[in-house]
């Protein structure tokens, strides 16, 4: 790494009566860096924001933001980040244009403060007099985007930003959450839902039980994960694919219904499995290259680490 | 940013939603008209137009109890006028305790707890304002509402007062050297120590119900002690009620300082004990 971490969590602990929030948990965010936390509810992605700003503090371990301990430079730190919590924390009484200039005094920005132009970057300029009660889920969220960027802070803290939005209102808001990491924030995003993650993340933590159970680039955890190419190959007779599992070259292979993943030790086998299957009677519907998403690796490693989950088959 | 300022921030946001809020200013505007207006117009209507009765002669006995700077001052003057002299600067001196007192318990109660509530806490746990600083913010909100009603309920008491009873005591009588004393040398201090105990109350407790719960058993012995104490700094010598100022003033920073360390980050996200 060239430049010094943004966000450095190294052994963190904290509970919450006997509850634990956080168990040894280390991570490293890279200036402008998309960075997802994603885990269950309960995972500690909520309390690891909490302990960047220093809203909580740990009990045991180390946190830097910016290279300054939260804990004691607190206003230091929360000055340069912008934080949308779970839920988006607006004062309904009052309305939109209050809001951003509640958040712009707080944050010392005087009457020049961009508050239309904030409201204008997330849309919401048109509801800015009406009382925030009165907004739709995804209204608030926008306005929550549009205080936390108002200040323009180096550090972004997205604590779930999508729930509850319909799909439409979700990947507006993906797009500027990718707009902003483009100009060049960095951004920390909890969620639990991965397809959000895939394609805007440039490091994935994946948490549970307030631990880190794998970190890193997307791409290369996949290929840590799936180091064999492999290929979908569905066909009309399921009992005669399972042929496959004996071919040459099969690493691994797995079927559900008629769809079979399969990891080969080289993608040139491709044509020699196919032949085997022909010869062998097997019609062929489908066959086609794979990929493991996001997703697949995150059941991979919930997984391995024993979580009890669904088994979600061949997609 | 200087500490004034986001101080100030807090406190005008925390008044402008209240302001905003026609369900809450409304009864409170209620509460002060019924305790500065109705109730002393009305009793001193009748004391002053009720044709010699036992009860006009019971009040203004009451006189002879009192400091003889007061007899002094309604000395030769006819029944009716001592019993509005009595009723106008002694009955109601009370009411300028608990109508400040009800109010800012009102809002303190619900002032850092709603934030909990509302999940709008982890806006301000977030935020570069220091819980001190949310601290001071949050009590001057609490404050100015009920103390502002104090002092204009206050003024057109004065008015009232001396408009129905001013004729039959010789002209405008009222506010005396007292009531000075007690609007703003007694009653802020008095405030201010209730919403010590207010505002770290509502840190505490979970929900704005159990905070109002809390507040009023917990604040009924202040009130108490306060619709006592108010009517002896009028009973007694200025003195008197200017040493009560001041040891109030001294218990009340000492509430203060203590209550502040009741506002944490944890408190305002709900996050003490929950995981």
């Amino acid at each position: 790494m060239l430049s010094d971490p943004v966000v450095l969590l190294d052994g963190v602990r904290r509970s919450f009566g006997r509850a634990v929030g956080l168990s040894d948990l280390s991570l490293s965010v890279p200036s402008g860096t998309v960075t997802v936390l994603l885990g269950p509810n309960g995972a500690g992605k909520t309390t690891a924001v909490r302990m960047i700003t220093g809203a909580l503090s740990p009990d045991a371990g180390t946190v830097r933001v910016f290279g300054l301990d939260p804990g004691t430079d607190g206003t230091r730190v929360r000055i340069r980040c912008g934080v949308v919590s779970a839920k988006p924390a607006l004062y309904d009484r009052l309305n939109g244009r209050d809001n951003l200039r509640y958040a712009a005094e707080l944050f010392g920005l005087g009457p020049s403060a961009p508050i239309d132009d904030a409201a204008v970057r997330f849309g919401i300029d048109h509801a800015l007099d009406l009382k925030v009660g009165g907004y739709s889920t995804g209204m608030k969220t926008r306005l929550a985007l549009a205080r936390a960027v108002l200040h323009d802070p180096e550090l972004l803290l997205l604590d779930e930003p999508t729930s509850g939005l319909d799909p439409e209102s979700a990947l507006a808001v993906l797009r500027m959450i990718d707009e902003l990491a483009a100009g060049g924030k960095t951004v920390v995003m909890c969620t639990h839902l991965l397809l959000e993650a895939e394609g805007l993340a440039d490091q994935v933590v994946i948490l549970e039980s307030g631990r880190a159970l794998l970190s890193g680039p997307p791409a290369e955890l996949i290929r840590r994960y799936w180091p064999h190419p492999t290929v979908i190959i569905d066909a009309e007779d399921r009992v005669g694919l399972d042929l496959v599992h004996d071919l040459p070259g099969v690493v691994e292979y797995h079927r559900n219904g008629t769809a079979a993943r399969v990891a080969l030790d080289d993608l040139a086998r491709v044509p020699d499995i196919i032949g085997a299957l022909t010869a062998n009677g097997v019609r062929l519907t489908r066959v086609a290259p794979h990929e493991p998403s996001l997703e697949e690796l995150y059941f991979a490693v919930r997984r391995e680490s024993g979580a009890v989950i669904e088994d979600r088959g061949v997609r | 940013m200087r500490l004034r300022s986001r101080v100030w921030v807090v406190a005008r946001t925390d008044l402008r939603q209240l302001w905003q809020s026609p369900d809450f200013w409304i009864p409170m505007l209620i509460l002060a008209t019924l305790f500065f207006v109705v109730a002393p117009a009305g009793l001193l209507w009748l004391v002053t137009h009720v044709q010699s009765t036992s009860v006009v002669a019971k009040i203004s006995n009451t006189i002879d109890v009192l400091p003889s700077s007061t007899k002094h001052a309604v000395r030769g003057l006819g029944p009716q006028a001592k019993a509005a002299y009595a009723l106008s600067v002694f009955l109601f001196a009370p009411l300028a305790v608990i109508v400040p007192m009800t109010i800012s318990t009102a809002v303190g109660a619900n002032i850092i707890v709603g934030e909990k509530e509302r999940g709008t806490g982890e806006f301000l746990a977030h935020s570069p304002a220091s819980e001190r600083e949310i601290y001071i913010g949050k009590l001057i909100a609490s404050l100015v509402p009920g103390y502002l009603t104090t002092v204009v309920g206050f003024l057109i008491y004065a008015l009232v007062v001396n408009l129905i009873a001013g004729p039959k005591l010789g002209g405008w009588f009222f506010p005396t050297g007292d009531w000075w004393l007690l609007m703003f040398w007694v009653v802020p201090p008095f405030l201010a120590l209730t919403l010590s105990v207010v505002l770290r109350l509502s840190a505490r407790v979970r929900s704005a119900a159990a905070a109002q719960q809390a507040s009023g058993l917990v604040t009924l012995p202040l009130i108490i002690l306060s619709y006592g104490q108010s009517s002896g700094a009028v009973f007694g010598s200025v003195r008197a009620a200017f040493v009560l100022g001041a040891v109030s003033w001294i218990a009340a920073l000492i509430g203060l300082h203590r209550g502040a360390r009741a506002v944490t980050r944890e408190r305002l996200l709900g996050a003490e004990s929950a995981a």
